[in-house]
């Protein structure tokens, strides 16, 4: 019974988390994919600069408009530049930053290998 | 020789990261947009300043001449440095200057006019900031030179001598 009991309020307070509805819309996260060009390292969605807060207008603009996410970040790149965005693309410059954690993971685990397996041999 | 190889590899590795970090840290960390230049402006409508009447894009660029789009505001010190340059250019006869006014109340608008002068040959007004990021700016002041529904030039930050002079140089 005791557990039951338990189980109840732990599941009660995971759910508080949910509560918030906000968080979950899609305007939010756009916006925190969005990088403050007058506050750098701040997102859009946590500025507030006069600069964000028009942003998050034209992204609720859009979003009624019927444009998509991508469309939206689409849009705001060719205003910006590809900076806008927190998320690099892949491309040519951005090969190094993309696949530098495969290569890490890669040496990792070469380098497991060899000191572990090898050796037992 | 097998286990020689992993520590080199790994000072070289180390090395390779050290370099770029230090050339990082020579490198300006704010970020302007690239200018956006020879790109065709926005299609827009707007309310103008003196009497909220709906305009387009078209009937404000219409003509073939050169246009300055100047996005200003009351509370915008630059934009009180920038003004002299702008009555300067004001006086210049294929050149019109419209103004831009960004997130500010008439009344102080008004004011500001009133105390350094009109240069702008319309004004239209954006009262939420939406109508400058169709432009790609992200602050006051932002200068657009403007030929054919080109934009030739981009001033982000206030206008000073040197960017007057290319403007008169363009313009010419």
């Amino acid at each position: 019974m005791n557990m039951i009991k338990y189980f109840f309020i732990v599941f009660f307070f995971i759910n508080f988390n949910f509560l918030n509805a906000q968080e979950k819309d899609l305007k939010s996260e756009i916006t925190k994919n969005l990088r403050c060009l007058i506050c750098q390292g701040q997102s859009v969605y946590d500025s507030d600069s006069e600069f964000a807060n028009s942003l998050k207008i034209v992204v609720d603009k859009k979003l009624n408009e019927g444009f998509n996410e991508e469309q939206i970040y689409k849009y705001l790149k060719e205003k910006y530049g590809e900076w806008i965005l927190y998320e690099p693309e892949f491309k040519k410059n951005t090969y190094f930053l993309w696949l530098l954690p495969i290569l890490i993971f890669l040496i990792g685990g070469i380098a497991i290998f060899k000191l572990f397996i090898i050796k037992k041999n | 020789m097998k286990i020689r190889i992993l520590p080199s590899l790994l000072i070289i590795f180390f090395f390779l990261i050290f370099i770029i970090f230090y050339k990082g840290l020579k490198n300006t960390n704010s970020y302007t947009p690239v200018t956006n230049s020879k790109k065709l402006i926005p299609n827009f409508s707007a309310n103008l300043f003196k009497n909220e009447k709906m305009i387009s894009s078209n009937e404000i660029f219409k003509d073939d001449k050169f246009y300055l789009l100047n996005i200003w505001s009351s509370w915008c010190v630059p934009c009180r440095e920038e003004h002299i340059y702008l009555i300067e250019l004001g006086k210049k006869k294929n050149l019109d200057i419209i103004g831009l006014n960004y997130k500010d109340k008439k009344k102080n608008a008004k004011k500001f006019l009133l105390d350094l002068n009109n240069p702008y040959n319309i004004i239209i007004l954006d009262k939420n900031g939406t109508l400058a990021i169709e432009w790609g700016a992200f602050g006051v002041p932002e200068t657009f030179l403007i030929h054919k529904k080109k934009i030739l030039k981009k001033i982000v930050g206030p206008l000073n001598e040197r960017s007057v002079l290319e403007i008169k140089k363009i313009i010419k």
